[in-house]
């Protein structure tokens, strides 16, 4: 494939920033699945961390303090369907898109007077001579601290899944619910837990579109890449690393598109730019073929509600 | 049956009176408008509001406004705007072209509420106009900037959607560029969006990776322009629809901002004094529909002075940004030598011109 004047060192470099807010809210959402709980109100809960992680940002000067008020807030709306779920035991797929017409109005509520602003600036981590090495520098040691940040917890959700008692519990009230509650585990209260993680990630994935990427609130700032990180948890088939990929693979194309695009490729526009999503189906498809293995992974207790009748 | 016939007949009657009203004088006019993004963009939508907030300043208590926002191109635009007219519009701005068709279906059904449709060609019905700006004219002053101000010689264009609207503005921008450094080279980037602020950031540093450094843009947000501004000066670009002063001086360096208040206003005043007549209109920089933000301190004095008087001129007529000898991308001939452009052919724009590189999207 002819990438034309495109440096691919660039292009892994602004791919995987481009990735950071999908791979963050998805990473989320696959431990609130992986407990048994569908959230489909991860695009409501990402632009409520962007505009209140930018809200804290300019306030206070620190982006740093700006990322963990993207966190709460997220993981405060959260609550919200936490206990709509898991007291109320409401229907988890309406109770989330629900969520997300909340969250896109209330952000755009709060986002009044915000518009125009730039936000403190997030720079990349000084690396030293280590950023003047040629491609690896650049692909490796040019990134803002998030970037880093987000490659972490993809190994600290994969870590803590597989090897530790919390991730065995968690396994556990997804895989039978009924199981682990005879065994004595709150069911409820790991699940609560689990939203709030997800709702934490999606509204750092959310803080960082509007303090790094585009940096600047405008109303709807988000558009759709919630239900991009809904997607690359279904994807990854539950599993932490297969969601970085997907997530670099999804940013991946998006930037690429452009930059084929702004390097005057010849390949019509059309395709470039239904491309991630043929690219998403297509694997969709080829892994859930895989003799069933893929679906076999899906958290058996999903989308079910959980009530202890004794 | 008697009843039923008394009913129909009032309902004429009222009918009546109302078609009169379009020619006869109005206490009080319902003005409505819809926008494809949310007011705050800081850009297309946020200018129309402003134009709506001018109409409210300048008429009080005679007039009452509403708007709706984020409403999507299709059948949800038809949708409300059956809602304005039932409830009690006199007058709806349709601020997008893809609300063409929509606007259209509903002015069918209520001929008593005038329509106007910004930047289409279509008016099926006596109720509907059209208005547009000449866009073109402000590109022609930004590609002069353009073409002085690049030091890689290549800028860029961040486009939405392939209309015509679209293609003459990137067709000016070029031409002028062209005009003043021959070897400008232009990248086009089609974003297929009004709004998407992640996007267009991602458009515009896919461009700067490919060694642009002036970039216009033809989407919604301030987010080309906030990428720019990473690039701690190495980059410039210009504020589209709305000023985005605040990425002045740089790199925002100049803009075209779309002044809708005083065709809003006089719309909205000939409906109430009952001079209101459908039609089309199509005003550009001499008008006052366009104008162009300041250029700022980051242009050298000369680049400026060049840009002014390249817009003073299209203001006073004595210059027509699309003027001949210009051929067509393929080379076929299409303005001859002092020849201006018919504004037919710019409304129905759908080449590029000779140059340009790449191909428009069907």
């Amino acid at each position: 494939m002819d990438f034309g004047s495109i440096n691919p060192a660039v292009l892994i470099a602004s791919l995987m920033v481009a990735a950071v807010p999908i791979m963050l809210a998805a990473l989320g959402e696959l431990i609130v699945e992986k407990s048994g709980v569908l959230n489909l109100g991860v695009e409501g809960m990402m632009i409520i961390g962007a505009i209140a992680g930018f809200i804290v940002a300019v306030n206070t000067g620190s982006p740093v303090i700006g990322f963990i008020g993207g966190a709460v807030a997220g993981a405060a709306l959260s609550l919200v369907f936490a206990f709509l779920t898991q007291f109320l035991l409401t229907n988890q797929v309406a109770t989330g898109l629900a969520l997300t017409l909340f969250g896109l109005g209330l952000s755009s509520l709060a986002g009044q007077g915000y518009n125009g602003i730039k936000p403190p600036p997030t720079n990349a981590v000084p690396f030293g001579p280590l950023a003047d090495i040629p491609f690896l520098g650049r692909v490796l040691f040019a990134h803002d601290w998030m970037v880093y940040f987000s490659i972490l917890m993809v190994a600290v959700t994969w870590y803590v899944l597989k090897s530790t008692r919390l991730g065995l519990i968690i396994r556990a009230v997804g895989e039978n619910h009924e199981a682990a509650h005879s065994l004595g585990y709150k069911v409820t209260r790991v699940r609560i837990g689990c939203i709030m993680f997800g709702g934490a990630m999606a509204g750092m994935g959310g803080a960082y579109i509007s303090l790094v990427r585009v940096p600047q609130w405008v109303d709807g700032i988000t558009s759709g890449a919630g239900w991009i990180a809904l997607a690359i948890v279904v994807f990854a088939s539950w599993r932490p690393w297969r969601v970085l990929i997907g997530a670099y693979l999804f940013g991946g194309i998006t930037v690429l598109q452009l930059n084929l695009q702004a390097a005057g490729s010849a390949i019509p526009v059309e395709y470039l730019s239904m491309a991630p999503y043929l690219v998403t189906i297509l694997v969709l498809v080829i892994m859930s073929s895989g003799r069933g293995k893929a679906s076999l992974n899906a958290p058996a207790s999903l989308g079910q509600n959980f009530h202890a009748s004794h | 049956m008697k009843r039923r016939h008394l009913l129909a007949s009032a309902a004429l009657g009222l009918g009546l009176a109302f078609s009169g009203a379009a020619n006869a004088q109005m206490d009080k006019v319902k003005a409505c408008f819809v926008y494809v993004g949310p007011v705050g963009d800081g850009g297309w939508t946020y200018q129309h509001d402003v134009g709506r907030q001018d109409v409210e300043a300048a008429f009080g208590d005679r007039v009452e406004t509403a708007f709706q926002e984020n409403v999507p191109e299709g059948a949800d635009a038809e949708r409300v705007l059956t809602q304005m007219a039932l409830s009690g519009c006199n007058i709806i701005f349709t601020t997008s072209f893809g609300y063409m068709d929509p606007t259209n279906a509903v002015a069918a059904k209520f001929p008593n509420v005038m329509f106007e449709h910004a930047t289409g060609y279509k008016r099926d019905h006596p109720n509907v106009s059209t208005y547009n700006a000449r866009f073109y004219e402000g590109r022609a002053v930004q590609g002069t900037i353009a073409g002085r101000m690049t030091k890689t010689n290549k800028i860029g264009y961040i486009a939405s959607f392939p209309i015509p609207e679209v293609v003459m503005g990137i067709n000016s921008y070029y031409l002028h560029a062209k005009k003043v450094n021959p070897d400008v080279e232009l990248t086009v980037v089609w974003a297929y969006t009004w709004f998407d602020p992640a996007k267009e950031a991602d458009a515009a540093k896919a461009m700067i990776e490919q060694g642009v450094d002036v970039i216009a843009a033809h989407t919604d947000s301030t987010a080309p322009l906030a990428e720019a501004a990473k690039s701690n000066g190495a980059v410039i670009g210009f504020g589209q629809a709305s000023d985005m002063s605040e990425y002045a001086p740089s790199p925002r360096v100049s803009s075209i901002i779309d002044n809708w208040g005083p065709y809003y206003v006089k719309r909205v005043g000939q409906l109430l004094d009952g001079t209101y007549e459908s039609g089309d209109a199509w005003e550009g920089i001499s008008g006052g529909e366009v104008l162009i933000g300041d250029i700022t301190d980051a242009v050298p004095a000369e680049v400026k002075a060049e840009a002014e008087a390249m817009r003073d001129a299209i203001a006073a007529g004595s210059y027509h940004p699309f003027t001949g000898p210009i051929n067509k991308q393929d080379g076929s001939a299409w303005l001859a030598e002092g020849q201006t452009a018919p504004d037919g052919d710019l409304l129905g724009m759908g080449f590029y011109v000779e140059g340009i590189t790449g191909e428009i999207p069907k």
